[in-house]
């Protein structure tokens, strides 16, 4: 059994565009955000011009309640690269708005996960600029 | 079918040079050319014969350095969708006959990390350790909790595939079997639901196919193989996205991501009029174990949930119902790079057509379903080969 924590290492950064910068702004706040429509109310993620529902482009940026439940899961044993510790967690997360998101699962034994967990949203800085989203349980 | 589309095509020639987890002394446009001269003269032609060229560099390399031009050429990657681009330019008339021609080699030098192209550098997928088997496990594992589909069957598959590779002396790992199911659960994780042993291998080669005109085919070297149908479904672009089984397939439930391939199944299938009961080889897509469970489900072979058991009970065999990827595919075979490999499973359903395998031929098989692509990577690719001319 592993207790799962966030990455330590020098693993590698993402790398904002100017479309997805906002979401970056609000994890380095604290702020899980994503894309609500004002026509059709949907949620859109990742980062988009259009609804992912209706296709309008009236787009406005919203907070999440960061809670949700994982959707998928995968233990990986053997890394991506060195800098990542094994065993670590990649879930997709069914968020209470209706949207999903990939992250990696923190917070409890890495043989705990399962389809369908409660989990909440947990922030971890990077560097100055970069603050990564983890799940951990609630 | 005088109307078929393809009815005036045929695939001519096909080679895969050496495939190994390293070849020395090569890089992808030299070993892109060996490809392409092997195509070529087993078909029984020229360089100078060949009016159009499907690839990246090693292909325009080669009208480069055999002074061929002017040529027809397309920007397309290689794979299913270059057999068929090349089919529909030779029946367009904008070629005669076209060569395809992919390699890899000298690029995955840094072995303590994972090859360089399962590497997504996306910024939603960069800091959460995302590769192409964690990716093609998300949507495994998603399967396997709502229909109960089992690591056995799963480990079935590889067993079954590897086992195609190991008695097959061009295989990279040739010998290596024979596999039980019990072997491959017992190999190390990689990332859960896949072990070691589900997962396909990195490796350096060259592939190519040449297409021409029927009448041309003729009376060239080799028995001509024919397009009988084909299409591809995409979803978006590779490991950016959450590799979603549920991802919306323009509102109806029965073409979402985890059911890719399903649209271009019904295409391949309608456009010559066959259905997957006429198929007698099932050259499918092998990156991952359950890649084959899905497909022989999203193509219509079996019912949804249903695949798990369908690879059970040597079906997928040679000697069975539907035998799949015979020549040990990406697992035992080879995967050579990001393209050559896609040119594989056209390769060998050519072969299984021609009925020249020197190990698992199936007896008599007259239609193959060649596929690549998978739902990890929201796209795959579908090609109907057939012995006998559309
Ligand atoms: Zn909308």
């Amino acid at each position: 059994m592993t207790l799962l924590v966030p990455q330590s290492g020098a693993i590698p950064h993402p790398h904002p565009t100017a479309l997805s910068q906002p979401f970056w702004n609000g994890l380095s706040r604290g702020e899980l955000l994503f894309q609500r429509c004002d026509v059709c109310a949907g949620a859109t993620h990742t980062p988009a011009l259009v609804c992912a529902h209706c296709g309008a482009r009236q787009l406005q940026w919203a907070p999440s309640t960061g809670r949700g439940s994982v959707y998928s899961w995968t233990i990986v044993w053997r890394p991506q690269t060195p800098a990542f510790t094994v065993p670590y967690v990649p879930i997709i997360v069914d968020l209470e708005e209706g949207w999903q998101m990939l992250s990696n699962l923190v917070g409890c034994a890495h043989d705990a996960v399962h389809v369908g967990q409660a989990v909440e949203v947990e922030f971890h800085p990077l560097t100055a600029d970069i603050t990564l989203p983890y799940f951990r349980p609630r | 079918m005088k109307d078929h589309p393809f009815h005036d095509v045929a695939i001519a020639g096909i080679h895969n040079t050496r495939q190994a987890r390293v070849l020395e002394g090569h890089n992808g446009s030299s070993i892109a050319m060996e490809a392409a001269l092997g195509a070529i003269a087993d078909a029984g032609l020229t360089p100078r014969d060949i009016d159009g060229v499907i690839g990246g560099g090693g292909a325009t390399d080669f009208v480069y350095q055999h002074r061929i031009g002017p040529v027809w050429r397309s920007m397309s990657g290689a794979g299913i969708p270059a057999v068929l681009e090349a089919a529909s330019a030779i029946a367009a008339g904008f070629a005669r006959t076209v060569l395809i021609a992919a390699g890899s080699a000298g690029t995955y030098t840094e072995r303590a990390a994972t090859a360089p192209w399962t590497r997504p550098a996306n910024e939603f997928v960069v800091g959460f350790g995302m590769f192409t088997a964690a990716e093609f496990a998300l949507i495994a594992r998603r399967h396997m909790e709502v229909y109960g589909t089992t690591a056995e069957s799963l480990a079935t598959v590889a067993a079954t595939i590897r086992n195609n590779g190991h008695v097959n002396p061009e295989a990279i790992y040739f010998g290596r079997g024979p596999f039980t199911p019990q072997d491959i659960l017992d190999s190390r994780m990689i990332a859960d639901p896949f072990h070691l042993l589900d997962c396909s291998m990195t490796s350096e080669g060259g592939c190519a196919l040449v297409l021409t005109r029927a009448d041309i085919a003729r009376d060239l070297a080799q028995p001509p193989v024919y397009v009988l149908g084909g299409s591809t479904d995409h979803y978006g672009p590779a490991y950016q996205n959450p590799p979603s089984f549920d991802l919306d397939g323009r509102g109806d439930p029965r073409l979402v991501n985890g059911w890719v391939g399903r649209a271009a199944a019904r295409t391949a299938f309608s456009m010559c009029g066959l259905r997957p009961s006429d198929v007698d080889v099932c050259e499918f897509y092998d990156p991952f174990s359950f890649e084959i469970i899905r497909q022989f489900e999203a193509f219509g072979f079996c019912g949804e949930g249903e695949g798990g058991a369908f690879v059970l009970d040597g079906t997928i065999e040679v000697g069975g119902r539907y035998p799949v990827t015979t020549d040990g595919g990406l697992m035992s075979f080879s995967h050579a790079g990001a393209q050559a490999q896609m040119l594989q499973r056209p390769i060998r359903g050519a072969q299984q057509m021609r009925g020249e395998c020197p190990t698992r031929q199936v007896e008599g098989a007259a239609v193959a379903l060649c596929s690549g692509g998978g739902a990890g990577a929201l796209f795959t690719d579908v090609l109907l080969l057939g012995k006998e001319r559309p």
